[in-house]
């Protein structure tokens, strides 16, 4: 089976590089070739693994591949950890991964990058497959940054827009702000575990509950939360979350396909991964899952709110994935790391989906991207329409549909949690529904249904997308529709995850939601009558009246509410602060230490200032030196007097 | 093969293939032969200089290609070579940065070619002198004679304000150098000899280390540099020509760290312990000032300096983290990381910023400006160059699967085991790193062209791409896979931390 997992990793790669050294030789044609060959051979591994572990039963692989350095006893190295969540993790990037491949074959059709953006998609492949298929904190760390650095180059893909290159170093940089988190949280597992092995630290982790460090002034803090906190400021990096959620919105500067790939998909999933393949760690510190669990609410909520004044289409859908990812955070903070996943892949397809055919829209549109220029392209667009609808009631959670079953899982997941925080988490996350709802459809009816706003020329050419574009889509809408249904029974209340995710007892709030569950059927007609369905149909009808019935009415009330529009149009003002008082104040006190400290300090006062001194004393001293025998023969007769009057007894 | 005094031979080959060199430029008026016989010695050079790597053994923390004969008699001083794990990698990277170096002047010099080539081969053989030398007296006629060459090149073939950059270079590196001198004769004195290891053995009271160890520090701080002593350097980059910057920044600054862990670490430990804090605050002071400093520059030569001030600021680190661990922990598990990962950032450092830097003189060399806003938009014009220039500045940042990663992961790692906020300010250049390497890229690269002068630049010839590719790929290989790099240190630094964790009062 090594040889399974390595060709996984591997084909991707070697698509990746031949892409990228040599895409110019092989032409646009056979580049494509080489990288979707080099992803669906990964794909194909991934089934395999799949039917050997899930289906077959085997025992979880963990091997090493390689030891990348071995130093005071410790070994640092490359090795995989395939048990059923990394099978999973494996189905979605693989398979998510192909279905963008060749969807970019039809969006990047005419674009002078083509094969760069393949180089860089499928390196993207083979970092996230590094990163959830690493049995150890180096290569999850390595895998992390990777695709940090793919998510840079693809966010600035078109680098010749100010715009683009702005988002991708804001990407970087904020991205790093977590890293930083990150790099030290594991290094807090290397010095009180001695081992960057998964399961030498999860082995170890219940013995340490109770150890402390010393931090500063006899402030003692649990070593256990601290780990875990700062693993977590790592997912509130890559995973969007309030505070480290700026990055997300402008990172829509991309092209379309990574936005689906990367910017809701997979990348944007890994810290939610991370922590459901750390729970054994998280489990055993409740103040770190509160705190998880109160930044999940925050980012559920207040980043949905973002969406409903977006008129970007891509800024929409990206402040939706900001509150799903929220919601996912909320489940991992509850103890619900099955839910989490669960709607790590629910979210996958149909965010996939949702990106995938916006992309389709603004090819239509020759890329424009204001959804109030739209309007009406249901009839030029049947294909494109029916999958985004079918993704927009899976995203609010139309029961039956995939959405449907994850949603309502980490809603009564949260229902049941008595952690800290929690009650404040269930309003969160009920409120979202309302809201999801509101914004899914206002982008809805605005693109596709009402009076068609674009103008003569885009009207004359509007045309349903090619085949390229709209099969992905059709294979998206289909695990959108059924993921659900067919998963649910054994991955939340079966014991599909085994030992892969461990929840102790006195958690486990799946465990608790389970115990009234009697069906995939049953699970349907309970939610029909619950208070989400209610809520997410009160949105849907919200956003009927207000777009579709009265289209007046949004303009009375963005005048009405001037200041609340204003504080969400700005975001609340965290990127106003962030260049401010971060951007602009590292480079002030930059600047002052340089001008000040180096300049006139250290060289002005100190070197250059020891040099004049020099030349200043003996510019004085000079003046004894005059170079006539006579100065000369005076000064020593003197001294000699003087000397002679010294010595002489008198 | 291996009775061949391979040492000598990697010094005195380059010194006096430099030689001919001058001799030729002196009667061939066809510069062309200049420097492919310049070529051949630095290839010589760095063929011979392989098997050092090859047979050397890397299960003993002795020295090894050991060559003595006596030099002066009379005042017990020998002509005395070896190398341990710890200068094995370094010579390695001065005769290959060496290769590059001549390859980088190859048309960009035009006046005075064999004398420039000259001078960086008798520099190359006196630097591998300075890392293999275990004679104190030996020792510092190589660190002495090695700042002639630098001199002239700078003075010669430098910029506008070169003659202000080379005194204030060779007046702060030699006014550290005295001090050093002083503390090497007074161990002669004590010990009767100056060999190296008598010095190691040499049993000293407390307020002689501390006076020895302070003469030490000053002499190699400066060479580092650590803040505050750094400000020649930004200057004699910034007037250097491109191959003057290379070697300034892959090998002279690493001669300092050398000079921290062949004489203060294991000449006096009890010091070195007593005033770790020193070290540790200026390192991290570097890291995190020198970052700030860093962001504001617009010369991009002057951004690479400072940035690689604080790279080198984990090198100074790593040495010194053994004694907080060991109070702190009650073990010095954990601080081979430390002094591992900062070897491995000397390393790592000298291709980076070596790529970096002749990154910088591949766009000097087509529009004559050093400066971030002359440039904007390279990236449309010269995409290969872009690529690698991308890659290099990842690695700048630490990124994994570059070698810029793997110094600094292991020094945070074994600082979090010293103290938890030393940690998080060593951490913190993960984000200025990144801040003000990607912003020049930003500024440099990306964007519209800005200007006729960027709009008529031409990518990189077949030159440029061999030379920068080969870093590229050291850059790549070492992050990936440093096990066999890392290997070599295990014994020597094991070796050398029980050695100095055992005190000698």
């Amino acid at each position: 089976m090594k040889l399974v997992y390595l060709s996984t990793v591997l084909f991707p790669l070697f698509g990746s590089i031949l892409a990228g050294l040599f895409g110019h030789k092989l032409g646009r044609i056979r580049t494509h070739q080489a990288t979707i060959v080099g992803v669906a051979v990964a794909f194909i591994m991934s089934l395999v693994a799949f039917y050997h572990i899930v289906i077959n039963g085997a025992p979880a692989f963990n091997e090493t591949i390689y030891a990348w350095a071995v130093i005071d006893g410790i070994t640092f190295e490359i090795g995989f950890l395939i048990d059923k969540l990394t099978v999973l993790m494996m189905l979605v990037v693989t398979f998510v991964s192909l279905m963008v491949h060749i969807y970019t074959i039809g969006y990047m059709r005419d674009d002078p990058g083509y094969q760069r953006f393949f180089c860089y998609i499928a390196l993207f492949t083979f970092s996230m497959l590094m990163l959830v298929m690493s049995n150890n904190f180096l290569q999850l760390f390595f895998g992390w940054e990777a695709v940090g650095l793919v998510s840079y180059l693809l966010i600035g893909f078109w680098f010749k827009k100010e715009s683009a290159i702005y988002a991708n170093l804001k990407a970087f940089l904020v991205n790093r702000i977590g890293d930083f988190g990150f790099l030290l949280g594991i290094a807090a597992v290397l010095m009180y575990f001695n081992s960057l092995n998964y399961t030498d630290v999860f082995n170890a982790a219940p013995a340490m509950t109770n150890l402390t460090m010393d931090a500063a002034l006899n402030e003692n803090w649990n070593v256990i939360t601290v780990i875990c906190i700062l693993l977590f400021i790592g997912a509130m990096g890559k995973s969007a979350q309030v505070p480290l959620h700026v990055w997300l919105p402008d990172s829509m500067e991309g092209p379309t396909p990574i936005s689906a790939l990367i910017h809701a998909a997979t990348m944007v999933t890994a810290g939610i991964y991370m922590v459901a393949r750390m729970s054994p760690l998280y489990e055993l510190s409740e103040v770190a899952l509160s705190f998880i669990l109160i930044i999940g609410s925050i980012t559920a909520l207040f980043m949905g709110f973002l969406g409903i004044v977006q008129n970007d289409i891509k800024r929409v859908i990206a402040y939706s994935t900001l509150s799903q990812l929220g919601y996912m955070t909320v489940a991992l903070g509850a103890s619900a790391y099955a839910a989490g996943i669960f709607h790590l892949m629910t979210h996958a397809f149909f965010k996939a989906l949702l990106f995938l055919a916006a992309g389709s829209v603004i090819i239509a549109m020759h890329h424009q991207q204001d959804i109030r220029k739209m309007g009406g392209l249901k009839k030029y667009m049947p294909i494109t329409y029916w999958c985004m609808l079918i993704g927009s009631l899976a995203l609010i959670g139309f029961p039956g549909l995939s959405g449907f079953f994850s949603k309502d899982a980490i809603i009564e997941a949260v229902k049941a949690s008595e952690l800290s925080g929690a009650g404040f988490a269930y309003i969160a996350v009920l409120l979202g529904v309302f809201i999801t709802a509101l914004y899914s459809f206002r982008m809805f009816f605005l693109v596709f249904h009402g009076k068609e706003r674009m103008d003569d020329h885009t009207r004359e050419h509007l045309q349903e997308s090619p085949s390229v574009v709209t099969m992905p889509l059709i294979l998206l809408a289909i695990p959108s529709v059924a993921i659900g249904i067919l998963t649910i029974g054994p991955l939340l209340f079966g014991d599909f995850f085994g030992s892969a995710i461990q929840v102790l007892p006195e958690h486990d709030v799946l465990a608790k939601v389970g115990e009234h569950y009697t069906g995939v059927w049953g699970f349907i007609l309970h939610g029909v009558f619950s208070v989400p369905f209610l809520l997410a149909a009160a949105g849907v009808a919200t956003a009927w009246f207000l777009y579709m019935k009265r289209p007046d009415l949004p303009g009375v009330i963005k005048e009405r509410f001037k200041g609340i529009y204003n504080t969400l149009d700005r975001a609340y003002g965290f990127d106003d602060f962030n260049s401010t008082f971060f951007a602009g104040g590292v480079r002030r006190i930059g600047r002052f230490i340089w001008q000040y400290s180096d300049v006139k300090v250290i060289d002005g006062v100190i070197v250059n200032g020891t040099a004049k001194t020099v030349g200043l004393i003996s510019g004085v001293v000079r003046h004894v030196q005059t170079g006539y025998l006579y100065h000369y023969a005076f000064a020593m007769i003197i001294g000699l007097l003087l000397l002679l009057s010294f010595f002489l007894p008198w | 093969m291996l009775d061949l005094p391979l040492l000598s031979l990697v010094i005195w080959i380059p010194i006096l293939g430099g030689v001919a060199v001058l001799a030729v430029g002196k009667y061939s008026d066809d510069d062309n032969v200049t420097r492919w016989l310049s070529l051949a010695v630095s290839v010589l050079a760095f063929l011979v200089s392989i098997p050092l790597f090859a047979a050397f053994d890397t299960t003993t923390a002795n020295m090894q290609f050991v060559e003595q004969t006596p030099w002066i008699p009379f005042l017990n001083i020998y002509y005395y070579l070896g190398v341990d794990g710890i200068s094995m990698p370094l010579i390695l990277l001065t005769t290959f940065f060496t290769v590059i170096v001549v390859i980088a002047g190859w048309e960009v010099i035009k006046e005075k070619v064999a004398q420039y080539m000259a001078c960086f081969l008798i520099m190359e053989g006196l630097m591998v002198g300075v890392f293999s030398a275990l004679d104190g007296a030996l020792f510092y006629v190589f660190w002495e004679c090695m700042l002639i060459p630098m001199f002239l090149i700078i003075g010669i073939w430098g910029g506008p304000r070169r003659v202000y950059a080379t005194l204030k270079f060779f007046l702060y590196t030699f006014f550290g150098s005295v001090l050093l001198l002083i503390a090497l004769i007074y161990l002669y004195i004590q010990a009767g000899s100056f060999s190296i290891l008598d010095f190691h053995a040499l049993p000293l009271d407390m307020t002689t280390q501390v006076f020895i160890f302070l003469a030490f520090f000053t002499g190699f701080a400066v060479k580092v540099p650590m803040w505050p002593v750094h400000t020649w350097l930004p200057d004699a980059h910034v007037e250097a020509p491109t191959g003057g910057s290379v070697i300034l920044a892959a090998m002279m600054l690493k001669m300092g760290a050398y000079g921290f862990i062949r004489f203060m670490l294991p000449i006096t430990p009890d010091a070195s312990a007593e005033l770790d804090w020193l070290i540790l605050g200026m390192s991290v002071f570097a890291i995190v000032y020198i970052a700030l400093v860093a962001m504001v520059q617009d010369d991009m030569k002057k951004l690479i300096a400072y940035s690689s001030i604080a790279h080198m600021g984990f090198v100074t680190m790593g040495f010194f983290l053994v004694f907080s661990i060991l109070r702190n922990t009650e073990s010095i598990q954990g601080a081979a990381i430390g002094v591992e990962g900062a070897l491995v950032q000397m390393i790592s450092h000298g291709l980076i910023s070596g790529a970096l830097f002749l990154c910088v003189g591949v766009m000097y060399d087509r529009l004559h400006s050093r400066s971030i806003s002359a440039y904007g938009g390279v990236a449309n014009k010269m995409p290969v160059f872009a690529g690698l220039m991308v890659l290099f500045a990842m690695a700048n940042t630490g990124l994994p699967g570059t070698s810029g990663f793997v110094g600094e992961f292991f020094v945070i790692l074994a600082a979090f085991k010293s103290n938890f906020w030393l940690a998080t300010l060593t951490a913190t250049t993960l984000i200025m790193g990144a801040a003000y390497t990607l912003w020049m890229v930003k500024r440099v690269l990306f964007g519209e062209v800005t200007n006729e002068g960027v709009a008529g630049l031409e990518d990189l010839n077949k030159r440029e791409t061999w030379m920068l590719g080969t870093l590229a790929v050291l850059v790549i290989a070492l992050g990936c896979y440093p096990a066999p790099l890392v290997d070599v240190f295990h014994a020597t630094v094991d070796n050398l931390l029980i050695h100095v964790t055992t005190s000698k009062l």
